[in-house]
């Protein structure tokens, strides 16, 4: 078993979860450790109750895991909820003045804080919280240097007041513990490591910043704000034009009239802007106007659970818009995938002129992990396709003298673009059907004949795009007696259940899809069938991948696992149910959420 | 203007003439708009390969496809926000979007009101004819009430919307109304329209002559007065434009209602474009700036 340590901090809204989050995370990463966090919340501002996992450890952490070693409950709620996921070693650090304990289960140590006698709880409203920071560190065996540092960082803009202030009371919290609690016997490691520290959000708008995006718009939607708070943010560092538009519908048509004047544009929402979006994916699909659009999936349908996870929008992808046409989705395995993949999505985007789409989830949005920074390349290949553009009103390309088609007829089914502002290249990009000059076939008159040259034409994209794709590979022994198949974000914690079965005796693999769309059945298909027992792991009720993959393949796994209660699966929850399958008894599991947020 | 490449002739109507002729019904009224846009082009001699027509979905949303100018025949109601983007990318394209009243006034009216107020850099020319064309005949969102049509065949019980006062209230910087059948008027209007750096609204009275038997040539004539021909009337006057755009009857004011000069435009306001229009910007950012993005997750 991989080597880690996590911290559970719960609470109401506005309580102060964020700040502890943020500075524990901050030290373990300084400390050269990797980190996994996931924020279990809710949509409201002030109250309610959030309960954020911090999981560390000297190796690649991939999901927030089972056990809670250290928890910090910061009111009586979150110690009521929570108090009996803790197991033998665990501690609980709680305001002793405010706070009562329950019942716990055997080798719990109580940790209780006597927050008023350690500091003025009357000018320090979150005292209780830099307390327990304090009194947590050194039972982590964490030095206090570490905690000065990222204190001062943390709240050097309110003030050396506040900074003297905040280090005394930690302080008094690192030494209560020192005299008072039983450390955890193995202290949290030191590597030379470092890292950054990201949500999927920042990620994959650096991924659009290290792609080239010049243009980026949205309209607020949880839980792809994020993506719209980083680019607005870095907008004028690096180039970019952001807007906030009024609505979905005016996002992507917005988005599609940048990229058709010649640059890279983007755009990020949730599955009901998704949804109001859709007609605009057709026309670039028919103008073939390059663009990315992702969907960070949250609970549906509807407005849904605004804060939780789901992998429920695959269909929604897959159907998005009428009509047939060439399309890319991808689904981002982790949050360092988040930035890896929109270079790529961009490239393959660019070089079929077909919308690219990106259906990414609340866990990775708005999850953390530590990457190192050298994942993080900023000259990735960019590959523009077959654009014809001007460099400051000179035509890159000899002018056609009116002979320029705009979607002519290739083996390749892509034709040279020609973008605005080109001398000698005019032409319409039309929605409707249209000739190979761009002339319509839809109004006046129609042709069977140019319609099948056009449709066909655009469809022959695809097989260049299934060329340019890699299909997926399977991970781990091959002769393994449990295949786990996921999609997208599931990828860490399937990784993980995997490394317990084959532990406790299953050994197990796993095959984890990244490109939906081209799926690469025929690859996909030779590796399941020779495999012994196949489990596919989803976030969704209806096995909306199950579906997809028997349209695709006919291929029916023997058993499935998934979960729709909108929180992420947890290793334990994989593993159990793989094992009441191999015992026969069912074959589709629906694990319980422990975690009450 | 927009005018960066060399002029190595002069642009003649001739040099305008699009791929195909226009499809629209004998004597409709977009045939005059599309005549006097292509007249006001020439005036201001801006090389057709800067120019863009966008489109929605209509009638006279076909008309990029009769005009030899780069085009885009989007989707329904959504020319401006293509537009807006595509000006946003390059702003030294001059964009013109074209639609008509059902377009612009009823599916599209969300990017009509919020282009208005951002002030993009687009002059929008709506074909008004009080009527659905190419869905063959229903009410619109500036049919008259009482107005009898296939969708309302006991007459519309809906108010119908005023475009002048709708964009003056939204912020629009210029509002026009023009007159198809007055080619002189409207060629003027839309030279002014297209030199106004700004969001300029161009409502012009459109005829159907086939599905709109109220709002004819025969009606309009005796009609439409022309604000310049009054010589006391200040289009730089936000009130006063308001007032006139309520006239609707034996009356009916054309011309420009209101033009101000003093709000920067969305690209002009907009830092980024400092260095230019971003199709001609480095793609790549920096890597010491890289370096810094990377940095502060650290």
């Amino acid at each position: 078993m991989k080597q880690t340590f996590a911290i559970g901090i719960g609470g109401a809204a506005g309580q102060g979860v964020a700040t502890p989050g943020d500075i524990f995370a901050k030290i373990f990463s300084r400390r050269g450790l990797n980190l996994n966090a996931y924020n279990a919340y809710q949509s409201i501002i002030r109250g309610g109750h959030t309960f954020l996992t911090i999981r560390t450890g000297p190796e690649k952490v991939t999901n927030m895991g089972d056990r809670i070693d250290l928890f910090i409950p910061l009111n009586q709620d979150s110690m009521d909820r929570h108090l009996k996921l803790l197991s033998s070693g665990a501690a609980c650090l709680y305001n002793a003045d405010t706070i009562r304990p329950g019942p716990a289960a055997d080798g719990v140590q109580f940790c209780p804080l006597p927050v008023s006698e350690l500091a003025d709880i009357t000018r320090n409203k979150v005292a209780q919280n830099t307390i327990a920071i304090g009194a947590g560190l050194h039972m982590m065996g964490i030095g206090f240097p570490a905690l000065e540092d990222v204190l001062q960082e943390q709240f050097k803009k309110k003030g050396a007041a506040v900074v003297t202030e905040n280090m005394s009371v930690a302080r008094a919290g690192y030494d209560y513990a020192a005299a008072h609690f039983t450390d955890f016997p193995n202290p949290l490691p030191k590597t030379e490591n470092r890292y950054a520290i990201l949500s999927g959000n920042i990620a994959m708008a650096m991924g659009g910043a290290a792609a080239g995006v010049k243009f980026y718009c949205a309209y607020p939607m949880s839980p792809s704000t994020g993506v719209l708070h980083w680019m607005a943010a870095h907008a004028r560092k690096a180039g970019i034009m952001v807007r906030q538009v009024e609505d979905e519908i005016g996002v992507v048509n917005m988005a599609i009239g940048a990229a058709h004047a010649g640059i890279r544009s983007m755009c990020a929402t949730s599955g009901g802007g998704f949804a109001l979006m859709s007609e605009g994916l057709g026309m670039s699909a028919m103008m073939e106007t390059p663009v990315v659009v992702i969907n960070c999936q949250r609970a549906g349908p509807s407005t849904g659970v605004p804060t939780k996870t789901e992998q429920g929008d695959l269909w929604q992808m897959l159907g998005a818009a009428f009509g047939d046409y060439p399309r890319v989705i991808a689904a981002p395995l982790d949050i360092g995938d988040c930035f890896t993949l929109i270079p790529e999505i961009f490239n393959i985007a660019d070089r079929f002129q077909c919308p690219g789409l990106v259906l990414c989830d609340l866990l990775l949005s708005e999850g953390r992990l530590s990457v190192h920074p050298r994942d993080l390349d900023f000259t990735p290949p960019i590959d523009r396709g077959e654009l014809i553009t001007t460099n400051n009103g000179a035509p890159s390309s000899v002018p056609t003298n009116g002979s320029y088609k705009r979607y002519k007829i290739t083996e390749s089914g892509v034709s040279p673009r020609a973008v605005p502002g080109v001398p000698g290249h005019i032409h319409t990009a039309a929605t409707d059907e249209h000739m190979e000059d761009g002339v319509l076939i839809s109004d006046e008159f129609t042709n069977p004949i140019k319609r099948r040259e056009m449709m066909e034409k655009r469809m022959r994209k695809v097989a260049g795009i299934e060329a340019a794709v890699p299909p997926p590979v399977l991970c781990g022994p091959r002769d393994a007696e449990v295949t786990l198949i996921g999609w997208g974000s599931t990828k860490g914690v399937i990784e993980e259940a995997c490394e317990i079965l084959t532990e406790q005796g299953i050994p197990s693999n796993q095959l984890q899809i990244r490109w939906l769309v081209p799926l690469h059945g025929d690859a996909i298909l030779e590796i399941l069938k020779a495999s012994r027992h196949t489990i596919l792991v989803e976030n969704n009720y209806s096995g909306q991948f199950a579906r997809y993959l028997r349209s695709e393949t006919s291929f029916v796994p023997d058993g499935h696992i998934r979960k729709y209660d909108g929180e992420p699966f947890m290793p334990h929850h994989i593993v159990e149910a793989v094992k009441e399958q191999l015992a026969g008894k069912t074959k589709l599991s629906v694990p319980m959420h422990e975690i009450m947020v | 203007m927009a005018t960066t490449a060399p002029r190595s002739s002069q642009l003649t109507l001739a040099d305008l003439k699009g791929k195909v002729d226009p499809d629209w019904c004998p004597g409709c009224g977009d045939f005059g708009v599309l005549s006097a846009i292509e007249k006001a082009l020439v005036e201001l001699q801006i090389p057709n390969h800067n120019v863009v027509a966008i489109s929605g979905i209509g009638c006279s949303s076909n008309l990029p496809g009769f005009i030899n100018t780069y085009g885009m025949h989007t989707l329904h109601g959504r020319a401006l926000a293509v537009a807006a983007g595509l000006k946003l990318a390059n702003h030294e394209l001059t964009v013109l979007v074209t639609g008509g009243d059902g377009d612009g006034f009823g599916i599209g009216g969300n990017h009509f009101v919020h282009s208005m107020r951002r002030n993009v850099d687009l002059t929008y020319i709506v074909m008004d004819n009080q009527i659905y064309g190419l869905t063959t005949g229903q009410t619109s969102p500036t049919s008259r009430i009482g107005m009898k049509t296939k969708s309302m065949p006991f007459g519309n019980i809906e108010a119908p919307v005023n475009p002048i006062s709708l964009a003056l209230a939204a912020g629009a910087t210029f509002v026009a109304r023009g007159y198809s059948a007055d080619q002189k008027h409207l060629t003027e209007l839309i030279k002014r329209g297209i030199e106004h750096k700004g969001f300029s609204f161009l409502d012009v009275f459109s005829p159907c002559v086939t599905y709109n038997h109220d709002n004819t040539y025969q009606w309009y004539r005796p009609r439409v007065k022309k604000l310049e021909d009054d010589p006391s009337y200040d289009p730089s006057v936000w009130i006063t434009a308001m007032e006139k755009s309520l006239l609707w009857g034996e009356e009916i004011p054309i011309g420009r209602f209101f033009e101000r000069t003093d709000v920067p435009s969305l690209h002009a306001s907009e830092p980024v474009l400092n260095e230019g229009p971003l199709v001609h910007q480095d793609p790549r950012v920096p890597p010491e700036v890289a370096r810094t993005f990377i940095e502060e997750l650290m």
